[in-house]
């Protein structure tokens, strides 16, 4: 659906207004206590953030890719832990069942993750399996109208809010890759299900990662997303989306430090004159422009053309790669021009300079981005399409 | 009770102004425009009184350029019912506004008018009461607090140093002062449904108006700039020197 200009100005206005007045000013708390407010948190579910992602008819908004990274760029321009919030609900947590989930499927959950009554999450990552994610040990045996879980998932974000959780496990124990893997919808009160303490982290306090753990969790044979096999293929189609949003979120940070380093150096003075008239300061700065910009340009092409109903893994990948990249010699940037300010907690930069390191690991490393834009280029050529 | 909300586009009021070098006004080429923080007061009680069920409908009207329909749409979003956009690219002073106001109540009959006691642009502070004066209605100005009692309407008022609360007859003229409420952000799904509220279009023309300005500004000027602040030697100086000056 093509977006009304005026709506989506206002929609992104509104986003905007939201992450200046409510979260801006509470940055430094949310570090410090490791939570964002629960009133904040009800402010965005009256905002209608969780559901942006959402078909209308179960409640949300269905922002198409386009209007969806403009408004993680305005997400982004604060902690990423306040996205993060909303994060899983907007992303990884929902998309399955947007994607590929039946009618009975989306009516029985999507409305509650629209309204952010339901937290959803989405469980991949295994202790032993990573970024060979394909390569994952959770088991889901068929019993009767049921399937038994057992394992263990690693670094799940908003595990410990969930109510429930889009698994990846094993269905077919003798086919080991990708080939034997399905998805499921897994309620957080099913009986063995359980989660482990937060961990601690670098960055992004305020944002949660646990274990989750299946001990002959019987879940119903329903629940599955998808045919019995189909899981990888599944969770490589939520993350291909994931992975534009990823980078506007962090695109957005990227903005905010510009922003913050412009600022300062016209305010500080050394050797006389304010640090932005000293050409090294000039050439960071400068730098950070351009690359975020480019940035930009990549995540709305890669939208645009999402939209347009276009295979984009292989630009969905050059985009994260490129965009959290970018991010992290920001971020870094970010620091050398506030000196010895960027380095004292008072002045915020250090916690974004943590808070962004990882963008280039989650929804796939930068590596993995880089296997798979060589793999499809590889395929490409193959095909006689490159 | 039908609602009228006048709403007023101004210049957002986290914009730094800048005077024009000719010092006619203010700079308003590329500034960031908003709806006037008082109105989003009354925007916002006629909406909780819809929610509460003492209004049955909430009109929101604005005089202003064409863009002061995104500004109609930003009441509709928070929860107004419909709007009328009077279209022009005059300055309208507020003795005009509150003539066209006292048409549009004439052809609406609203219960209640609820206005910003001023807006940040101008801090006029006219509207409101001009426009009672020529409906000849009861007013009650600076509200902090507004509950309906039977057709009657009580509405406490701040004022120097307290709080004074009247009761006024229906039809009446209410301004909205801070205090009142804290509007609400319109929740993103509203700012999509506002889009199909319907905004009727008119000129001041329509209504007979004659807006011409009888009031020029002679001059704007920026605030002094504040000084550089003074370095004493020891605290008995300074004690001396804020005597002096009378600040204790
Ligand atoms: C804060 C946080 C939130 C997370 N949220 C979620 C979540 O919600 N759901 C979820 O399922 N997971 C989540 N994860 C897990 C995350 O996706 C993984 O950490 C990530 O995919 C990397 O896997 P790994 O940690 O096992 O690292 P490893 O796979 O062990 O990688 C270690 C290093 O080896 C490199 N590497 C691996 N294979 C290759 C190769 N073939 N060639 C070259 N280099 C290679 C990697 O790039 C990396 O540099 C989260 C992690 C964190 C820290
Ligand atoms: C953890 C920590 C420990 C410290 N310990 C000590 C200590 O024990 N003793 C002590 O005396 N100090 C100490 N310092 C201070 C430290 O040496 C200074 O922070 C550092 O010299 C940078 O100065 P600044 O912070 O004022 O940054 P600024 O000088 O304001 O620099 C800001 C930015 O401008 C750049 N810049 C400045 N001038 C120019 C120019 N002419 N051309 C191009 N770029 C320019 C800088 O490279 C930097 O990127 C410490 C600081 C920290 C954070």
């Amino acid at each position: 659906m093509a977006f009304d200009a005026e709506i989506r100005a206002a929609l992104i206005e509104q986003v905007r207004r939201f992450v200046t007045e409510k979260c801006v000013p509470i940055e430094a708390q949310v570090g410090d206590e490791d939570e964002v407010p629960q009133a904040v948190v009800d402010e965005m579910k009256n905002l209608g953030l969780f559901g942006i992602a959402v078909p209308e008819e179960y409640g949300g908004l269905a922002l198409d890719m386009e209007t969806e990274a403009l408004v993680a760029f305005e997400l982004g321009q604060t902690s990423p832990a306040f996205r993060s919030v909303a994060g899983t609900n907007i992303g990884i947590g929902s998309q399955a069942l947007v994607l590929f989930g039946t009618d009975a499927q989306k009516e029985k959950w999507l409305p509650g993750i629209a309204s952010g009554d339901l937290i959803a999450s989405f469980a991949l990552t295994e202790p032993e399996a990573g970024s060979d994610a394909g390569s994952l040990t959770t088991k889901a045996i068929r019993d009767g109208d049921h399937y038994v879980l057992n394992g263990t998932k690693r670094y799940i974000t908003n595990a410990n809010k969930a109510d429930l959780f889009t698994v990846m496990a094993r269905t077919d124990v003798d086919t080991p890759g990708p080939k034997g893997v399905s998805a499921f919808v897994v309620e957080r009160d099913t009986p063995g299900v359980s989660v482990g303490v937060p961990e601690k982290k670098m960055g992004q306090q305020g944002a949660h990662i646990c274990d989750v753990i299946f001990e002959d969790a019987r879940v119903p044979a329903e629940n599955i997303i998808g045919k019995e096999g189909e899981g990888f293929k599944v969770a490589m189609s939520v993350l291909d989306k994931g992975r534009l949003h990823i980078s506007a979120v962090a695109t957005g940070v990227s903005k905010r430090l510009i922003r913050e380093m412009v600022n300062y150096a016209l305010e500080r003075k050394q050797f006389g004159t304010a640090i932005m008239n000293h050409q090294m300061i000039q050439a960071m700065i400068a730098d950070s422009q351009a690359e975020t910009y480019a940035a930009e340009c990549m995540i709305m092409d890669a939208a645009r053309r999402r939209d347009a109903g276009e295979d984009v893994t292989l630009l969905a990948s050059s985009t994260k790669l490129f965009a959290t990249e970018a991010c992290g010699r920001v971020a870094d940037r970010a620091v050398q021009v506030f000196g010895g300010a960027g380095y004292v907690s008072d002045y915020g930069i250090e916690r974004f300079y943590r808070d962004v390191r990882i963008f280039r690991l989650y929804e796939g490393t930068s590596q993995i981005q880089q296997i798979i834009i060589a793999r499809e280029l590889a395929k490409a050529a193959k095909a006689g399409r490159l | 009770m039908k609602v009228l909300v006048p709403v007023k586009r101004v210049i957002d009021y986290n914009v730094k102004v800048r005077v024009k070098p000719d010092q006619t006004g203010v700079d308003l080429a590329n500034v960031k425009m908003s709806m006037n923080p008082f109105d989003e007061i009354s925007v916002e009680e006629a909406v909780r009184m819809k929610e509460a069920g003492t209004a049955t409908e909430v009109v929101i009207v604005s005089i202003g350029p064409k863009q002061a329909q995104e500004t109609i749409r930003t009441a509709l979003a928070m929860g107004g019912d419909r709007g009328i956009l009077i279209n022009t690219d005059e300055t309208v002073e507020p003795l005009a506004v509150a003539k066209i106001l006292a048409k549009v109540v004439a052809e609406e009959s609203p219960d209640l008018v609820l206005l910003g006691k001023q807006a940040i642009d101008d801090d006029s502070n006219q509207t409101g009461q001009m426009l009672a004066a020529l409906l000849d209605w009861p007013q009650g100005t600076f509200a902090y607090k507004i509950e309906k009692d039977g057709d009657a309407l009580t509405v406490t008022r701040e004022v120097d140093g307290g709080l004074q609360t009247v009761k006024l007859a229906t039809p009446a003229i209410v301004t909205v002062d801070l205090r009142l409420n804290e509007p609400r952000y319109a929740s993103l799904p509203n700012i999509m449904k506002a889009k199909k509220k319907p905004i009727d279009e008119k000129a001041p023309g329509d209504y007979g108006v004659d807006i011409s300005p009888r009031l020029s500004v002679v001059k704007v000027t920026e605030p002094p700039v504040r000084e550089a602040g003074e370095k004493v030697e020891d605290v008995a100086t300074l004690v001396s020197k804020l005597k002096s000056a009378g600040a204790i």
